[in-house]
């Protein structure tokens, strides 16, 4: 059993050790350098592994493995420019890096100090000055409170999460504050949760604290189960500790010594970060018999969850954990009063847990000036779509739609124009271009017709049709639909079936109409958060961009040229009579007589494309 | 148990304070729609055709699983109600067989009564329809996946018995089915024929197939009895028509009745003028049988025949 003497001197002989990164400088000058390669999602599979150790030899080879250290740490965010590499204490990034790269890198900069600007991640490079990572636009509008630690402490290291504060704020409260205390201080930041429904967190615990049980459960949700959205994984890959000592003082709070982690099956390496994590807090006491040698015990089991998307539903979880088919309850009783085996239950995401042991450490007060009065705090937004540093980003609420896509994500890639952009993932909204100002929070989001969800971020340019945008996210939410009620079974696949002819050119102005009171109904009776919230992609698309709806319907055009079946192939003045194209044609529908330009016949053109293909002046379009 | 008085639908009514709205507006002759509730199963608010308008709740809530609370006011038919029934009824119509002509069910079909109720009709679309999956395979129960609502009515039930626990939903989304065991024929499953399921079925989905085209319910005649193969006592209906006894079905079971096949043989012995062949499952086929063989006892069996003649 740890004692916090003992947390306190594992902190101080790590920081040490860490200095470098931190880049704390404690007046005697640092020695040495620290070279740190992003283990997260993206670079992971793109070979940091490899980078790592190509590192490790050249190092060794060049005899400074002894000033110099090599380590993966958790996600940087900038998953676009990976494999990424920083080099401390210079705070230079290097992006795109190969195996080949490596030599250069250790020759001139670890070795000479000379940078190597051709590796420079391009937005560190300004009016030709080398900025440092701090520095460059993608980081510096971020503020980090759930990323505290992805990034820059070696995520197999209990060691470096101490270093940095780690398990201080469970020692405080098992040992200094009363269960009350502790959920009066989360009431009072009102940090919400950010699993997607913005729950004020501390209500849940309070809930479930009041009640009185033999037996409670404390569970971490880690299904995260939207497509494209990789926060939860990035924090419990870069910084496992944090949840497990979250999901402890949540334990002490509410009164339970059980804590389960449901984390999908799919995400081997948090599976096995966290176990090894587990494994560390137990040998040290951290979690266990005792804590801190007070009589508060906890135990957190992992609990893998089979994929599918309505699993992330809290009750449909239980139902999971509890070994049957994972449908979502009907809500008789609260969870907090009646959860997991009919216990009081709290069940809290892996970003909102993120965030407890820091609000803990620095106060209330500290939290509440970050975010907005609606939402205090950060949220972790994953960018995708047509977005130049698709990644991951953390920003205090509050700040715009604008901010995010075009300073902090760099705008939109190829000069083209940005449309929307869809939040809260495959059930949430799509906003046009004039609510770009608005500050991003749980309620600004939902007047717009949207949701914060997960934080999903997937920027439209001009060259997306909203109907098929809908109609793809709509087609997600059909297969991921658990069946059980009917509005969501049965209403969702005939949306899903308006909106596929809609695209074909098939539809007709009732369409719209149908969709529209589909919508009512699905979001109005369904059970579950999954079809209350399934209409959102159609009602959102159908309030600001109804105009292309109607372009589908009424004149079977596709405003953005994206819709393959509306659009019809068209022979320019470009074309150079080379016949190429009615020589490919399968259907030999081009007409034309060498050197003239030649024409397409559309009644009998199945638009497979191939001349367009195949033409050497461009002169095929679609139109 | 306390009483809470609240407003229905513009009645003041007092009721237990473990009362669900539905039940609660049964006690004064409000009827609201139900397809997936049943008193004697969990609660899984799956059909949403009970929603109502609770007065100060932003959305509406389902009367299956919303317990009363003192000073509710409760809508059951209001506008928004309405329009949200009708549609959902049209959804599931519209992924239903037109076949009420000819379907076993019909008289009792609950979907065919509200369907009625709120005015809502088949209609021709060219969109997806569930398969038309039909499993002719137990002599006595006929499994007719196109015409299931997913209610989970019958894998409640059937899984209220230990040792049965046959039924289960397989697939998901628009794909979900009723399946028994891993997707078997109910031949080929574990499924003891029971019956339990057909009981509770609200459809033509599970019917009891030694009625089938034997009577309409509204033709004959229906008196109820108890089993006397066991303890339980569990219910059955005796169907008559033209004075002949013609077929036994079993009522739904309550208070812990198992039902079972057995019972429901003994009492088609003992009822019906013309009982038709026995079958028993043997290594996952079904096979005619004796009713010594089919009943088991051959001691009991002998009892009731000298009961029955005693009292003729
Ligand atoms: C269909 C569906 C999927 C969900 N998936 C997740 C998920 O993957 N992760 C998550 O944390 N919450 C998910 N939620 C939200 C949870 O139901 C629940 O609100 C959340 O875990 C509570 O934690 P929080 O208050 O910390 O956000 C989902 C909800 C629905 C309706
Ligand atoms: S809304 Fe959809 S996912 Fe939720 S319970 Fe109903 S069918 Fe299942
Ligand atoms: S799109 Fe295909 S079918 Fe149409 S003209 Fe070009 S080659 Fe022929
Ligand atoms: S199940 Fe009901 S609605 Fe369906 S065909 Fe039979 S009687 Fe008609
Ligand atoms: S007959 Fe009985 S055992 Fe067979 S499926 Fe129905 S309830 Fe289950
Ligand atoms: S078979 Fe009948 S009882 Fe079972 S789910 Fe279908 S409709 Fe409901
Ligand atoms: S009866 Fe209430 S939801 Fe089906």
């Amino acid at each position: 059993m740890i004692t916090i003497q003992e947390l306190n001197e594992i902190k101080q002989k790590t920081l040490e050790n860490m200095k470098l990164r931190l880049q704390e400088d404690s007046g005697k000058g640092l020695h040495g350098k620290h070279v740190l390669i992003c283990g997260g999602p993206g670079c992971h599979s793109s070979n940091a592994e490899g980078i790592k150790k190509a590192f490790k030899e050249k190092i060794k080879e060049k005899g400074l493995d002894k000033e110099i250290k090599v380590s993966l740490a958790g996600c940087f965010g900038l998953c676009e420019t990976g494999p990424n590499v920083e080099i401390y204490p210079d705070g230079i990034f290097y992006a795109h890096i190969k195996i080949e790269d490596i030599d250069e890198i250790v020759e001139n900069h670890l070795c000479k100090g000379k940078i190597v600007e051709r590796l420079l991640y391009e937005g560190s490079l300004k009016d030709g000055k080398i900025k440092q990572v701090s520095e460059v636009d993608f980081y510096n509008k971020q503020k980090k409170i759930a990323l505290r630690n992805c990034g820059i402490i070696d995520y197999e290291s209990i060691d470096e999460y101490i270093a940095l504060d780690g398990y201080q704020a469970l020692a405080k409260v098992v040992m200094e504050m009363t269960q009350q205390e502790v959920i009066d201080i989360v009431k009072a930041s009102n940090l919400r949760g950010r699993g997607g429904a913005g729950f004020p967190t501390g209500r849940k615990w309070e809930t479930a604290y009041e009640y009185k049980a033999n037996k409670k459960y404390v569970i971490c949700n880690a299904d995260e189960g939207d497509p494209g959205a990789f926060m939860d994984r990035s924090i419990l890959e870069g910084d496992p500790h944090s949840v497990l000592e979250a999901m402890a003082i949540a334990g002490y709070a509410i009164g339970s010594d059980q804590g389960y982690i449901y984390v999908r099956a799919e995400y081997p390496i948090a599976v096995r970060r966290l176990q090894i994590a587990i494994a560390q807090a137990k040998e040290k006491g951290l979690l266990g018999k005792n804590i801190f040698g007070t009589d508060f015990s906890f135990d957190i089991e992992l609990r893998l969850g089979a994929g599918a998307f309505v699993c992330g539903e809290g009750t449909a979880l239980m139902e999971s954990i509890e070994g049957r088919r994972g449908m979502p309850r009907t809500k008789i009783y609260r969870t907090a009063h009646r959860g997991l085996w009919q216990k009081p239950t709290i069940i809290n995401n892996v970003e909102t847990f993120a965030n407890v042991p820091a609000i803990i450490q620095n106060g209330v007060e500290w939290f509440k000036n970050i975010g907005t009065e609606d939402s205090p705090g950060t949220k972790v937004f994953a960018l995708g779509g047509k977005i130049k540093n698709t990644g991951l980003i953390e920003v205090p609420m509050g700040v715009t739609l604008r901010e995010i896509i075009f300073d902090i994500g760099g705008g939109i890639p190829n000069g083209k124009k940005f449309k929307a952009v869809q939040t809260g993932g495959p059930s949430g909204g799509c906003i046009p271009e004039e609510h770009l100002d608005t500050p991003v929070d749980f309620g600004s989001l939902g007047r717009l017709g949207s949701i914060m969800g997960s934080g999903g971020m997937i920027v439209l340019d001009e060259d997306d049709c909203m109907v098929d945008i809908a109609r793809f996210f709509l087609d997600f939410t059909v297969e991921e639909s658990c069946g059980k009620c009917v509005p969501c079974r049965e209403g969702t696949k005939r949306m899903l079936e308006i909106l596929e002819r809609i695209t074909k050119g098939e539809g007709t102005p009732e369409d719209i109409d149908r969709l529209e009171s589909l919508a009512e109904t699905i979001t109005n009776g369904s059970l579950c958060g999954l079809g209350q919230t399934a209409a959102n992609p159609v009602t959102s698309t159908l309030k600001y961009f109804r105009d292309e709806y109607e372009a589908h319907v009424y004149e079977k055009r596709c405003p953005a040229g994206s819709c393959q079946s509306l659009l019809e192939f068209f022979i320019t003045e470009d074309c150079i009579g080379c016949t190429k194209c009615a020589r490919n044609c399968p259907v030999s529908c081009i007409s034309g007589k060498v050197k003239e330009r030649h024409v397409i016949d559309t009644e009998k053109c199945i638009k497979c494309g191939t001349c367009m293909e195949v033409c050497p002046t461009g002169a095929v379009i679609k139109k | 148990m306390a009483n809470v008085t609240f407003t229905i639908d513009g009645q003041k009514v007092t009721v237990p304070s473990d009362y669900n709205i539905i039940e609660a507006a049964k006690t004064v002759g409000i009827d609201i729609p139900a397809l997936c509730y049943d008193p004697n199963l969990e609660v899984v608010g799956a059909c949403r055709l009970c929603l109502v308008e609770i007065e100060g709740s932003r959305k509406l809530q389902t009367s299956c699983s919303t317990k009363v609370k003192e000073g509710m006011v409760v809508h059951t038919e209001s506008e928004k109600v309405v329009k949200l029934r009708k549609e959902i009824l049209q959804l599931l119509l519209d992924n239903h067989p037109n076949d009420c002509l000819t379907c076993q069910k019909a008289g009792e079909c609950l979907l065919q009564r509200y369907a009625y109720r709120y005015d809502i009709k088949f209609r021709e679309h060219d969109g997806a329809r569930r398969p038309n999956l039909v499993d002719t395979s137990s002599p006595y129960i006929l499994k007719d996946d196109s015409k299931c609502i997913l209610c989970g009515k019958c894998v409640r039930t059937c899984n209220q018995v230990l040792d049965r626990k046959v039924l289960s939903f397989g697939g998901r989304g628009f794909d979900t089915r009723i399946v028994a065991d891993a997707n078997f024929s109910l031949e080929e499953s574990t499924c003891v024929s029971c019956n339990r399921c057909v009981t509770v079925c609200p459809v033509g989905a599970l019917v009891d197939k030694r009625l089938l085209g034997k009577t309409r319910v509204w033709d004959g005649e229906i008196k109820g009895v108890k089993c006397k193969a066991c303890d339980y006592g569990c219910n059955f209906e005796v169907l008559s028509k033209k004075g002949k006894n013609i077929a036994v079905r079993a009522k739904a079971p309550s208070e812990g009745r198992p039902l079972c096949l057995k019972g429901r043989l003994t009492t088609e012995l003992m009822y019906l003028d013309e009982p038709e062949t026995p079958y028993k499952k043997e290594d996952g086929k079904f096979q005619e049988a004796t009713w010594k063989e089919a009943l088991g006892l051959e001691g009991v069996f002998e009892k009731i025949l000298s009961d029955e003649n005693d009292k003729k």
